[in-house]
């Protein structure tokens, strides 16, 4: 089970949180202009990185906020905690992944 | 190629068994192909079987980055069934499980296919609505499916606890007497060893690190980490890593890739004579012919490549099983694994051709692969052969998700499958 750092709880249980999919999905802003591949590109393609992933959990059964994190997907080991809206924070990539 | 039969096993036990080599050649990268597989499990070597045997495409290689069905094909609990909702997926399943019954003459080895009956329980009102209409819709559709009483189903599988009085007690059954469970290496070795023999190569330790194309976009050559390798057409099939290799030919797929986890426990007596499943509370067991109980646990809920997961998943599982049987409560479990599976967002696969001119893939099984190893791979050579799907997987494309022809296995079945 991974132990995440929520940025507002500290340390807590997988079994606390609800994992929230890729993060920086940004919805098309000009909805009346998107084309249908530009739709089934946010709605379902995913970059489904095999390293450093960009993630969203939201601490549900806690403060019950969301935050974003960077995952090695490789290894399952929390990079980086950050906020919703914030950039991702360049990373020392430890490896490569195999 | 030897042929298996009883009179072979009679010599041989005359002849101090010293006639037994190696089913298939060890081979060495060519420089060019007429096509190439990525991916050396069941899906990847079955392709390679029917494009050999039924397209005569035999300057084919499949090329495989650790060994042959090391992956996926190793870590699943080998159940076979077809009873899925929609005509689509009734369709391309129960080809499969045509397929399955008659593997084992067809590839002269055996594959151990067991047609003991698959069970899925029901467990509350919604779960018998659900199921029923599986049942009357997999008639439609010529897949055989009975609902049962809780009292059919115990005759049929003595071990389970009918009792009403537990927290999801069994109100009812269908039962595909069909399905069952086969051998899984034995249906990676089959197909290597009749894909060989055709003059199929099989070449192991050997990764796919980037694909090619020329001016005009299409495939030309892979490079791997044992040298280039030209050829025209490639499919991939590469399960949890599809997302990976189909990066390097700049496909994005809708694909997610979670751990999903099955343990054994110790070796029994036969206890359990057919699959039980229960979508509800997340349950699937069956019983080896070693004896030992196969327990499918569930998928963990974050993108991951580690082959491993959390224990909790187990425990879930487990718990369920202890209720349904309450006679294994004592067991103990002897192994746990992980294996990665590639999800699209409707628990439907894409056997396909993609944007990328001789480019195939065969991807998102998800949690449910091994079932359709024989159908996925023969329409996969099928649609690498001619260029263009066959019908049985002509629905299956990648361009559904675009134009809302979505195949939504996953709102049927309410889960994973």
């Amino acid at each position: 089970m991974l132990l995440i750092n929520c940025p507002y709880c500290g340390e807590r249980p997988e079994l606390e949180f609800v994992y929230g999919g890729e993060a920086h999905i940004a919805r098309p802003a000009a909805q009346d202009q998107v084309s249908l591949e530009q739709w089934a590109q946010f709605l379902y393609a995913r970059t489904n990185t095999r390293g450093v992933h960009a993630e969203r959990w939201r601490h549900t059964h806690g403060c019950g906020r969301f935050f974003n994190a960077l995952r090695d997907t490789t290894t399952d080991q929390f990079i980086a905690i950050y906020e919703v809206g914030a950039a991702p924070p360049p990373f020392a990539r430890a490896h490569e992944p195999p | 190629m030897m042929h298996f039969s009883a009179l072979k096993l009679l010599k041989e036990g005359f002849s101090g068994q010293r006639g037994w080599h190696a089913q298939w050649r060890s081979a060495e990268p060519k420089p060019s192909y007429d096509a190439v597989i990525v991916g050396g499990g069941g899906h990847g070597l079955g392709a390679a079987y029917y494009l050999a045997s039924e397209h005569r495409l035999t300057n084919v290689a499949v090329l495989e980055r650790s060994w042959i069905g090391g992956g996926n094909t190793g870590r699943n609990t080998t159940i076979i069934r077809s009873n899925y909702l929609f005509d689509e997926s009734a369709a391309l399943y129960d080809h499969a499980l045509k397929l399955w019954e008659h593997l084992s003459q067809v590839l002269n080895y055996n594959v151990m296919f067991s047609p003991r009956g698959v069970m899925m329980l029901a467990h509350t009102v919604h779960d018998e609505q659900i199921i029923k209409r599986h049942v009357h819709a997999n008639r439609c559709n010529g897949v055989d499916n009975d609902w049962l009483t809780p009292e059919e189903a115990k005759a049929f599988c003595p071990a389970l606890n009918i009792a009403q009085d537990i927290r999801y007690p069994v109100i009812g059954a269908a039962l595909q007497r069909r399905g069952g469970t086969a051998r899984h290496d034995a249906v990676a070795w089959g197909y290597a060893r009749a894909a060989d023999a055709l003059g199929v190569d099989i070449i192991e330790n050997c990764e796919v690190t980037d694909i090619l194309r020329g001016a005009d976009g299409a495939v030309e050559a892979l490079q791997t980490s044992r040298g280039l390798i030209r050829a025209r057409k490639v499919g991939v099939s590469t399960a949890g890593n599809t997302s990976v290799v189909m990066n390097k030919a700049g496909v994005r797929l809708p694909l997610e890739s979670f751990p999903l986890q099955a343990l054994v426990s110790e070796p029994l007596k036969p206890a359990l004579p057919c699959v039980v499943m229960s979508n509800g509370i997340h349950a699937y067991i069956s019983q080896s012919d070693k004896g030992e109980l196969v327990i499918g646990a569930g998928t963990d809920a974050y993108v991951s490549y580690t082959q491993r997961g959390a224990l909790h998943i187990n425990t879930h599982t487990l718990e369920a099983i202890c209720e349904l049987f309450p006679c294994f409560r004592r067991v103990r479990m002897l192994r746990n694994w992980g294996g990665i599976v590639d999800v699209t967002p409707d628990r439907s696969p894409i056997i396909a051709k993609t944007s990328v001119p001789g480019l195939y893939v065969n991807c998102g099984w998800g949690t449910g692969g091994f079932k359709a190893t024989p159908g996925s791979a023969h329409v996969f050579a099928w649609t690498i052969a001619r260029d263009e799907p066959h019908p049985i997987n002509a629905p299956f494309t990648i361009e559904r998700f675009r134009d809302g022809y979505l195949i939504d296995e996953a709102a049927a079945a309410a889960v994973a499958h």
